[in-house]
């Protein structure tokens, strides 16, 4: 089942209600106020809080840097590619290494890009985001969590990157069940005790779905939803490894620095057990529906399913 | 300009040259010829002009200096030493391990420093967000940001430049370092930026050129841009690169070379 709101709706109006009591929270855009809405909700409640710079997502950065320094806490939004590859040196440097309060948000992540293509499909966005020190990176899997997360982000002094899905996401969370929710700390979504999938954005529902399949067949598959790439839940993956002794990832992005890597990493440092990756191969994006492209770079529900019972068969 | 302060201002250059050759020369290298060029503004600014107190380096209404061509730290620790902002003793660490006067601007190792920069074209979309900023908060500072001629080669600083003149950021006041002299020659062989007013008139700035050793041309050209309204300002400052050290002033290989102890013992008459 779909959300009711929009991923995009939910950020205006989070961030409308943030600003009742903060004064401090500006939005800056390079032109694309009407692709995230904030000229109709967050603009109409706040004019003088909204600042757009044009298409220029390197003025962008710095522009927001520099009203960092002076007490702001901005935040920037492009589409995912243009707001992390084009301008991944005034991240670096303006905000993260100058340690400035700027939160980046990237939309549409990955296959969500769908009719815009290869020039605007982030497969990378984590992972350049990634290697950025201090950078947290989070990737709301819908609504309620995203919701849940935005005042956490704006309390958190330093860069932040969120990779914002604009439309309608998958109902994964109830506003209930994210009361407890914390950037960093994996969500739960399913206990099992044959493999756990740790899932991310889009993924999440596909996972749930796995799961069930799953368990016609006999395996029984935990959920978790890694929505904080970057600082990563070790806890949460060792807990997995050492519980159900096999792992998937399941992420709409390139396996390569992304959270297939982030995982990997961290179980080759602390418990060894097999971890298979679902995630885009190394390739370009290109133009398609969300269904079609995730055919192409084996993004499906099915993919997941075939990818945990390699894994259970590594164990 | 009443002349005994303009004999002060004068002076003050001379002796933060002095302390820029002695600070690079017990290091053995660094960005010389881009902070002997800008020495005369930047005094006019830190001693003149400028609203800013060493005792209070964090003040909300204190004017900014972004050194968007960020090289020129050690033209910057030389003021920010003079007035105050850290020991004396700090100057003979210039670049050295662990030190708080890296070869470019970090507002987080050293005090009065308003932004990090070192990588062109940065700094200038940092000032023009403060003035942004600045403007929203109706806060009275000026932002007053550095960029060098062969930094303008970047892109980013006509994005920044083309934004605060169309959004008539008048509390902004840029000055270009001209000294037509870039890492691996002369501007003019490299990237033409001439001609220089020309284009940031187009930009929507209020543009003057002066001759970059004058302070007081330089005040006044500050007093100028700060009277009017409705547009940013582009302070051309016509420099000599390395301008103020026999060994530097003029030399073609002067944006950054190794000077011995000879060298500057000799120049500023100072021990080692």
């Amino acid at each position: 089942m779909k959300d009711e709101l929009e991923m995009r709706k939910v950020f205006n109006d989070t961030l409308i209600e943030l600003s009742k009591t903060n004064d401090k929270i500006v939005v800056i855009e390079s032109d694309l106020q009407s692709c995230h809405l904030t000229n109709k909700f967050f603009g109409k409640e706040y004019p003088d809080r909204v600042v757009n710079v044009g298409i220029a997502e390197a003025n962008m950065i710095g522009v927001a840097a520099g009203m960092s320094t002076m007490g702001k806490i901005p935040f920037a939004l492009s589409f995912g590619p243009f707001a992390t590859r084009r301008c991944f040196d005034q991240i670096f440097i303006s905000v993260a290494y100058a340690k400035q309060n700027v939160k980046i948000v990237g939309s549409d992540p990955g296959v969500t890009a769908e009719a815009n293509g290869g020039t605007h499909m982030p497969f990378e966005d984590m992972a350049i985001m990634r290697s950025i020190p201090t950078m947290i990176c989070f990737e709301p899997t819908d609504a309620a969590q995203f919701k849940a997360a935005l005042p956490q982000i704006v309390d958190h002094y330093g860069p932040v990157y969120i990779r914002m899905f604009r439309k309608q996401a998958e109902q994964v969370f109830c506003d209930e069940c994210m009361k407890d929710f914390k950037l960093g700390k994996a969500s739960k979504v399913k206990d099992g005790k044959d493999v756990t999938i740790f899932a991310s954005g889009i993924m999440v529902s596909r996972a749930v779905e796995a799961a069930e399949l799953l368990k016609a067949e006999g395996i029984d598959a935990a959920v978790s939803n890694m929505h904080t790439w970057k600082p990563i839940d070790e806890e949460a993956i060792e807990e997995a490894a050492k519980k159900t002794g096999a792992i998937v990832t399941a992420e709409n992005h390139n396996v390569i620095g992304g959270l297939y890597s982030a995982v990997a990493e961290v179980v080759a440092k602390k418990c060894l057990v097999p971890v298979e990756a679902v995630g885009v191969n190394d390739e370009f994006g290109q133009v398609g529906k969300n269904a079609y492209l995730s055919e192409v770079y084996h993004l499906t529900t099915a993919d997941i399913v075939a990818a945990a019972k390699k894994a259970v068969a590594r164990k | 300009m009443e002349k005994e302060k303009l004999v002060f201002l004068q002076e003050k250059a001379k002796k933060l040259r002095y302390d820029v050759i002695e600070m690079i020369g017990r290091f053995g290298v660094g960005h010389i010829g881009g902070c002997m060029s800008v020495m005369d503004a930047l005094t006019a600014i830190y001693y003149d002009k400028g609203n800013m107190d060493a005792k209070d380096p964090k003040k909300q209404d204190r004017d900014r200096v972004v050194m968007s061509k960020g090289h020129a730290g050690p033209a910057m620790y030389a003021v920010l030493r003079d007035k105050g902002y850290f020991p004396e003793d700090w100057i003979g660490t210039l670049n050295k391990n662990g030190t708080n006067l890296p070869s470019h601007c970090d507002m987080n190792k050293t005090p009065g420093i308003d932004m990090t920069a070192g990588s062109l074209g940065q700094g200038i979309s940092c000032a023009v967000g403060m003035a942004i900023a600045a403007k929203m908060d109706k806060n009275p500072a000026t932002i007053y940001c550095f960029i060098g001629d062969g930094e303008s080669d970047e892109g980013q600083v006509w994005e920044a430049s083309m934004y605060a003149g169309s959004h008539k950021l008048d509390n902004l006041i840029l000055l270009l370092d001209y000294n037509k002299m870039q890492l691996d020659g002369p501007v003019s062989v490299i990237n033409e930026l001439a001609p220089v007013a020309d284009k940031w008139e187009a930009f929507n700035f209020y543009v003057q050129t002066v001759n970059g050793h004058d302070i007081e041309a330089i005040c006044k050209a500050i007093d100028n841009a700060k009277a009017n309204k409705g547009k940013p300002s582009m302070i051309v400052l016509d420099t000599i690169k390395g301008y103020g050290a026999s060994f530097t002033e003029g030399v073609a290989n002067c944006h950054s070379m190794a000077i011995t102890e000879e060298m500057w013992t000799k120049e500023t008459g100072r021990n080692a």
